[in-house]
């Protein structure tokens, strides 16, 4: 076994395969992910991210394949792993009836700091995170995206060389999600490897130095977020036809313009197109030849690629149409998400 | 922030480890009783509940129901009382395991380089601590209202800690219960499906002689009644050996059987 303790990536995942029973939640993972840099691991509901997770952070153990973290193999050297990794997972694990304070400094002690060292080490945590006028407050009563922050905070207790934070700002309102962003990256300028799930595009494009794409447990797309837009075909003209029976009229108007085919959902109505860096060019062709066909729509729209989009481009499905055979809740709530995101896609690109 | 890292990637020694074990467990059982503390609906459940326990038996029923016992109901009642109080509090085990799974706490404790047993370990010794407390305070109040012990202060005190190692062993089964099920409404649902039964059809409210036939079979063999029949001869007299060393045979399996499925269930834990 080569440790290459030094040289080596942080993060180095090897054809990892996990099932659930029946659900084969990986089937042949490879990630690679160099020291001080950032993946963002992206994919919707179900994908797998989660699992990916928790086995690189020692808490499940994969079927097959090998992870290494930091040089170490994640089943047979879990306790060495331990001690160089701070896990934030998918919803807050924070002792709501404790303090701020109380929280960080139970995990310093759990660190094995001595009570004078997890004290301060809670004040400075409490203090980079901008918590510290709460700190004494019991912390159910925070904001949602200040509980995201203690947790975070809780992570870094032990100042690990590599991060794993599962989507950090889910949940979260614009505002705390940007406030948030901000926080990630002045941490991964102090020289952390992170690694990081979502399900916004954008997300994974404002953090990451690289993205890799994944569905049904398995990587189908892996680059910068520049290379993986560029698949897209750029921005994106998008409309809904109120009146279906039209929409293959609408198809055919605007067959010409843009980069690629266009895509139409025949049951909602909505047509997309991706235009390149043509922009407002293509928005003005795409009125004229809609009116030309006298085609009747509603919501048109240029935006930037969503998720959505991505997986539109290199599945050719919407990221949720394959999930029929996850329960209506799931696929609803990945709906809602996708809505926020592209939100706040237009109000950043605004 | 300092450049110094914590972490290090030396394995450390056996004895570090074993001593990282007990303060790791005292830190986990701080936690938890600093959550009980800041929590009013907890201590109604452990305090003021049983007392009410006490006082409604003592009085509502206590007229109606005859025992045997040398100083009648409330000598009979107490130690029913007490071994109720303790089973039931283990809800509290159950369903907060059941939370800081759901939660994702245990999640990020097992990824932490603490030791392994100290979760476990933690919340056993915490409501153990926390079922002997609501036990003195039962007690206590069991003394204001006629309650005596008849059989000395080292038979009383045996009592109180066959009490506390009877509770231990039901926190096993429900540490296990919450950490096997994970969902905080299962887990309650559950514990009523088996706590209520194991406590109510026993000898701790009334005597076995007073139930019908085919439940009598069941109530007189389980092993709450013969933790409660020892505690009761350990408090008032009468002959202890039957019913203790029933006692101590069921809660050593118990204890056996439960708690390395508890620690299995918790390195499972998904
Ligand atoms: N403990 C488990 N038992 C059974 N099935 C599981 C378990 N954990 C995950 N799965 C299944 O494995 C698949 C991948 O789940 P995973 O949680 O990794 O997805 P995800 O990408 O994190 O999704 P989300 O965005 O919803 O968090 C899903 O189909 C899920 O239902
Ligand atoms: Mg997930």
């Amino acid at each position: 076994m080569a440790h290459s303790q030094s040289g080596g990536p942080a993060i180095l995942v090897e054809g990892l395969v996990k099932s659930f029973g029946e659900v084969r939640a990986l089937r042949g993972i490879d990630l690679s992910v160099p020291r001080g840099t950032v993946l963002g691991v992206l994919g919707p509901n179900g994908a797998g991210k989660t699992t990916a997770v928790r086995i690189l952070t020692t808490l499940l153990r994969p079927d097959g394949g090998r992870a290494l973290v930091e040089g170490r193999d994640v089943v047979r050297e879990a306790a060495a792993v331990r001690r160089s990794i701070g896990l934030a997972g998918q919803s807050a694990a924070i002792q709501l009836e404790l303090t701020g304070r109380e929280n960080l400094e139970i995990i310093g002690r759990l660190y094995h700091l001595s009570w004078p060292r997890a004290r301060s080490r809670a004040i400075e945590l409490l203090r980079q995170f901008e918590l510290t006028d709460a700190a004494d407050r019991a912390a159910k009563n925070f904001s949602g995206g200040m509980q995201r922050r203690l947790d975070l905070a809780a992570s870094l207790v032990g100042q690990p060389k590599v991060l794993f934070l599962d989507e950090p700002t889910t949940g979260l309102d614009p505002r705390s999600r940007l406030a948030m962003w901000d926080t990630i990256r002045s941490l991964v300028a102090g020289g952390t490897t992170l690694l990081l799930t979502t399900q916004y595009m954008d997300e994974a494009d404002e953090l990451a130095d690289q993205i890799v794409v994944i569905d049904h447990g398995e990587v189908i797309a892996a680059g910068t977020a520049e290379e993986l837009k560029g698949r897209v075909g750029g921005d994106i003209v998008e409309f809904t036809v109120p009146d279906r029976a039209r929409v293959g009229d609408a198809v055919a108007a605007i067959a010409t313009i843009g980069e690629g085919e266009p895509h139409a959902d025949a049951e909602t109505g909505v047509v997309s197109v991706g235009v390149g860096g043509q922009g407002s060019d293509a928005l003005i062709e795409v009125v004229r030849g809609l009116d030309k066909a006298d085609v009747q729509t509603h919501g048109l729209t240029l935006r930037r690629p969503s998720l959505d989009d991505v997986f539109l481009a290199l599945t050719g499905h919407a990221a949720e149409e394959e999930e029929a055979d996850q329960p209506a809740g799931r696929r609803g709530r990945r709906k809602a998400k996708s809505k926020a995101a592209d939100k706040e896609t237009a109000r950043t690109a605004s | 922030m300092t450049a110094i890292a914590v972490t290090d990637s030396s394995e450390p020694g056996l004895l570090t480890r074993a001593h990282w074990a007990v303060t790791d467990t005292l830190t986990i059982t701080r936690r938890n009783l600093l959550v009980w503390l800041r929590v009013p609906a907890y201590i109604m459940f452990t305090v003021i509940q049983p007392v009410m326990f006490v006082l409604l038996f003592r009085y509502v029923f206590g007229g109606a129901i005859r025992v045997p016992d040398k100083g009648g109901y409330v000598n009979f009642l107490m130690p029913g009382i007490i071994a109720q109080t303790a089973a039931f509090a283990t809800f509290g085990t159950a369903i907060a395991l059941a939370q800081e799974l759901q939660k994702g706490v245990i999640d990020r404790l097992r990824s932490m380089p603490m030791a392994r047993s100290a979760v476990l370990a933690g919340r056993l010794v915490a409501d153990t601590g926390r079922m002997l407390i609501t036990t003195l305070i039962v007690i206590g109040v069991g003394y204001a209202v006629g309650f005596r012990f008849e059989n000395g202060i080292v038979a009383a005190v045996a009592m109180v800690v066959l009490a506390t190692v009877f509770g231990l062993a039901v926190c096993c089964i429900s540490a296990y219960t919450g950490l096997a099920i994970g969902d905080e409404e299962s887990v309650q649902a559950f514990g009523m499906v088996w706590l209520f039964p194991i406590t109510f059809l026993s000898s701790a409210f009334v005597p076995i002689q007073s139930m019908p036939g085919w439940l009598q079979a069941f109530a007189r063999n389980q092993p709450v009644t013969y933790v409660i029949d020892a505690m009761r001869a350990l408090a008032g007299g009468g002959p202890v050996w039957p019913s203790l060393w029933k006692s101590i045979v069921w809660l050593a399996g118990i204890l056996i059987v439960f708690a390395p499925l508890a620690v299995r269930a918790y390195k499972r834990a998904s």
